[in-house]
């Protein structure tokens, strides 16, 4: 253990940002946009989002792809064409139960629900969706096989939507802070140190459920029934000391996705000398408070 | 890289891993000029899927395919079933394929939804392939939504499901899934009243001995623990909501007066309110959230017209749903000069209207009466002057000594007492259950010291008392219960916080169940006595570790509230306590101003003490979800750029203290003692709480 590698972690991610050819970026070309929100949102967290200035531009999405894609020929800037995207499109997936569809093809799912409801508020268009709707579609759902992945897309969207009083926060706070491995087999058999959260019943810790039960601790004011201190550790644990980043569990394979929900993690568990999270948006909380509360 | 050992690359393996790169970029550069150049081909097709075999999560493959597939689809004709089964069979192989790649592969799970969307498949054979991939990882829950998509497509019923959920569970109790997906068809069946699923006491009595197994079999595997937990609740909660209390209490005289001279050392100090308007706030607490609650759902009967009354839900957001309602009664202005007193009648749920969150009607409408007594203006209303400090040291308080007779009728315990009747039968099978659940877990409780035992004994004890009386929770087995907590805490220390918290609710629980113990924290406050509040009783609940607020439903008459040297790091509840004016919570751990969000709700609060707490301590905020604020889009950032821009005063680094002090007319406000204090959070106090006479012990203006 120790203490946080902030140092080498921002290298490693620099180091994934450069490695642009290597097999596995190429294999996690899918997931590109997700690797820069990861990347640059532990940067922030770390308080070197500086390092950026290095790079001349990132090139995570393509304005002009898209804008021939949209057919929009006359030059506007980025903000508008976005507005424009998200305000078409992400209204026009909402199915009439209130749910949301991924995309053309109707695959409905929560991850549909949050991502909608999330990117809507942060560009002030939630009038545009049928909120009340989208919520009573969430809270109809009974949490059904509750993920941990699935909680937080719930207690997200219901947060952002000022609908946390669906929730029974006592029982599902229960259900999250007994997440939190400290003895018994499944410790045995993963060979981790007590305090890692898992995801379900029985299973084995993983430092990504750091963010999934955390920021959902965190949203139904819950996080004080589980022991910080030893999932700091525990978290601390899965670093890279020599090259940097995060793994799933001590001694496995470092990350982008994991070396961000360590890093967040930390960062929700008050670790000193970091920058604050907000947990339902999934944003430092100075760029929330900029875009919501226009400070 | 999900539990893949960390190691450094040797060199042969990143020449290897270099060639593995570059023909995959090349099949991924051919596959997205073939989707953009709409090249449908066999070939482009195949391309297409030799990229999915590799990486199961490229969703742009997955949904090339669904175009082709279609186009393939609309091109083939109905009388032609061979070509149609073969596109078919082709997506449902090629799925397969990739979940034994990646059993948690959305885009692959999708997809075979929607290539059986399509029809002309046999649905049977998927459920020998879930049966295969359930043997495999029997708790992966991509599998278990697949199969209740199936299920559906299939018509099977829950009871068929519900014994392949028995199945599972045989073979392995440690199957939480297993356990989750039983309790999700149950709900279903019983709701409907399925043959075999009726009554519930059947039901849920076979049911408790399946789970004992799995308990009581290896009690640290949790797999069975949400099971019992939601059994539990199945077995306690009545479907219909419930009125539990109201102010005024049943039974209950409240004076009316509007001047502050006119206290009449011959009433009850509980139940004289003071109001220059002549109103009286009404309030109704449910056992659950209720909507509905409006002038049509609840009647009032009277000599003066009370039609057309506003109720409105007393909540930290905008929401309809609440379990407390508030409405204000303005009553007429005494024609002579001797007392009117009215007679007050009301009714809840005479009509339907008033509906819980789950749908469910208020079923057992109740009444309660209440007189007030209006007291004539004796004085015109004298000019608005300033109040005294209000200290709260013990010297200021003395025990409250009783000399009312009639006491026992106005401290509002045992208030609905008129509820107790509802159910009589239900509530037997219930007690009876509960019981012998209880003797089991003592038996389990008494051979191994382990935690779901104790937890589950006070859960049951808990739940025991409050079937026994479900309005009043007399608590028969309060300290029992305490001890578990105590014992759990040492027990499981990780979790002490949420032992500490359930303790601090039976607590409460325990010292608001009678009447002798609620008034053993009843105090009077020396400067207080003829005070314009009318009520100068100070409820002291300090120093003793609470860690949580409770039981506000039996505070309802409370306008003096010492909470102060306690762990509160929230006061989530205190909202519904509407009569509220005087409040010190100094000395406990309320981390933001957002924690002090329920305080917007009490328009009658005046004083105000939350110094040495932990206010601007914390860089996470975990309240700034549960208070109405912009982000959660529940409240309209209010402040203009006027506001932000007043020096080191403004809004801009104050937001939350401003949303939660503007709306409250607070006179008197002590904030030492927290990281916020300052200077600078001092001149912001002044300028936007214009009430304020009194600022951290100084007088102001």
């Amino acid at each position: 253990m120790g203490e946080l590698a902030a140092e080498k972690h921002v290298q490693f991610i620099l180091s994934v940002e450069k490695k642009k050819d290597s097999l596995e970026a190429v294999a996690m070309e899918h997931l590109r946009m997700n690797g820069a929100y990861w990347g640059l949102t532990t940067l922030d967290l770390l308080g070197k989002i500086q390092v950026l200035a290095l790079f001349n531009k990132i090139d995570v999405l393509d304005v002009d792809k898209v804008a021939s894609y949209k057919q929009i020929k006359s030059k506007r800037n980025k903000k508008i064409l976005l507005n424009l995207i998200f305000n078409s499109d992400v209204a026009a997936l909402q199915n009439k139960d209130g749910s949301f569809s991924g995309d053309m093809w109707g695959e409905i799912d929560t991850r549909f629900s949050y991502i909608a409801i999330l990117c809507l508020a942060l560009l002030h268009r939630l009038n545009k969706i049928n909120v009340e709707k989208a919520v009573n579609y969430i809270t109809h759902l009974n949490f059904d096989l509750p993920m941990p992945t699935a909680v937080f897309c719930c207690v997200g969207a219901l947060a952002i939507t000022g609908s946390l009083h669906h929730i029974d926060k006592d029982l599902l706070g229960w259900w999250l802070c007994e997440r939190q491995v400290n003895s018994g087999d499944i410790l045995i058999k993963s060979k981790a140190k007590p305090g890692g959260l898992n995801g379900r019943p029985e299973k084995l810790p993983d430092v990504c459920y750091s963010w999934w039960v955390l920021s959902s601790l965190v949203m139904i004011d819950r996080v004080h029934w589980i022991d910080k201190e030893k999932l700091v550790k525990f978290i601390l644990d899965c670093q890279d000391i020599e090259n940097g980043g995060i793994s799933d569990r001590p001694d496995d394979a470092v990350d982008v996705y994991h070396t961000y929900f360590g890093v967040a993690g930390l960062s929700l568990l008050e670790y000193p000398g970091m920058k604050a999270l907000d947990p339902a948006y999934a944003l430092p909380v100075d760029v929330v408070n900029r875009i919501i509360l226009g400070k | 890289m999900h539990g893949r050992p960390r190691k450094p690359a040797k060199p042969e393996d990143e020449s290897a891993s270099a060639a593995r790169a570059e023909a995959l970029r090349a099949l991924q550069s051919q596959f997205f000029s073939n989707h953009h150049n709409k090249v449908y081909t066999d070939e482009a097709l195949q391309l297409s899927g030799r990229l999915i075999e590799q990486n199961p999560e490229f969703y742009t493959a997955w949904n090339y395919r669904k175009l082709v597939v279609q186009q393939n689809l609309d091109r083939c004709s109905e009388s032609d079933p061979d070509a149609l089964k073969s596109i078919i069979d082709q997506e449902l192989r090629l799925v397969e394929i990739a979940l034994r790649q990646n059993f948690k592969s959305y885009g692959a799970w999708h997809h075979r939804k929607w290539v059986l969307s399509k029809g002309h498949s046999v649905l049977d054979r998927e459920m020998k392939l879930l049966k295969q991939f359930q043997l495999l990882d029997p708790r992966n829950f991509h599998a278990w939504n697949y199969r209740r998509f199936v299920a559906a497509l299939l018509n099977r019923s829950d009871e068929e499901e519900l014994e392949y959920t028995r199945e599972m569970v045989e073979n392995n109790f440690s199957n939480y899934s297993a356990w989750h997906n039983r309790s999700v068809l149950l709900s279903n069946l019983m709701k409907k009243k399925a043959e075999g699923f009726f009554p519930k006491a059947k039901v849920l009595n076979n049911e408790y001995e399946h789970v004992h197994d799995a308990i009581f079999t290896d009690p640290d595997d949790q797999s069975g623990w949400f099971y019992y937990t939601w059994l539990l609740d199945q077995t306690v909660k009545t479907d219909a909501p419930l009125l539990v209390s109201s102010w005024p209490a049943h039974g209950s005289s409240v004076i009316l007066s509007r001047n502050r001279h006119s206290s009449d050392c011959s009433s009850s100090p509980f139940d004289s309110f003071r109001s220059d308007s002549g109103t009286v706030p009404l309030l109704i607490y449910f056992n659950q959230a209720v909507e509905g609650v409006n002038s049509s759902s609840i009647t009032i009967e009277s000599s003066f017209c009370t039609k057309d009354l506003i109720w409105k839900p007393v909540l930290q957001n905008n929401s309809q749903l609440s379990q407390v309602w508030v409405t204000h009664i303005k009553f007429p202005n005494a024609k002579s000069h001797s007392s009117e007193v009215y007679q007050l009648k009301v009714s809840v749920g005479p009509t339907q209207g008033i509906i819980s969150a789950s749908g469910f009607d208020y079923s057992h409408p109740t009444q309660f009466a209440f007189k007030v007594c209006v007291r004539p203006i004796e004085t015109e209303p004298a000019e608005k002057q300033g109040e005294d400090i209000i200290l709260w040291t013990d010297e200021n308080f003395h025990a409250f000594q009783t000399q009312y007779q009639e006491l026992h009728e106005v401290v509002p315990v045992d208030q609905q007492s008129v509820n107790d009747v509802h159910e009589p039968t239900a509530s037997n099978w219930r007690a009876e259950t509960i019981a012998k659940e209880i003797a089991l877990f003592r038996e389990l409780v008494s051979e191994i010291n382990c935690k779901i035992g104790k937890l589950t004994l006070a859960r049951l004890l808990t739940a025991h008392d409050v079937i026994l009386s479900p309005c009043t929770s007399k608590m028969f087995h309060s300290d029992e219960v305490l001890q578990l907590y105590i014992d759990l805490i040492k027990l499981d220390p990780s979790h002490s916080q949420y032992y500490k918290d359930e303790h601090s609710l039976v607590f409460l629980q325990k010292v608001t169940s009678n009447r002798e113990s609620l008034l053993r924290h009843c105090f009077s406050h020396k400067n207080l006595a003829s005070s314009s509040i009318g009520n100068h009783i100070c409820l002291r609940l300090n120093n003793l570790s609470l860690s949580r607020m409770g039981s506000v439903e039996k505070l309802l008459w409370v306008r003096m509230l010492d909470l102060s040297h306690n762990e509160l790091h929230s006061i989530e509840g205190l909202e519904a306590m509407q009569l509220l004016s005087r409040l010190n919570l100094s000395n406990n751990k309320l981390g933001s101003f957002t924690a002090l969000g329920p305080l917007k709700q009490l328009k009658l609060l005046q004083v105000l003490d939350i110094s040495y707490n932990e206010i601007g301590a914390h860089s996470i905020d975990t309240t700034r979800y549960q208070c109405s604020t912009p982000l959660s889009h529940t409240e309209e950032a209010s402040w203009n750029s006027e506001e932000i821009g007043t020096g080191g005063a403004g809004v801009k680094g104050y937001w939350e203290a401003f949303l939660i002090f503007k709306s409250m007319s607070l006179t008197q406000l002590v904030t030492l003692g927290n990281a916020i204090s300052g200077e600078n959070f001092k001149s912001f106090v002044v300028m936007f709480v214009p009430t304020l006479e009194w600022l951290d012990g100084d007088k102001l203006h």
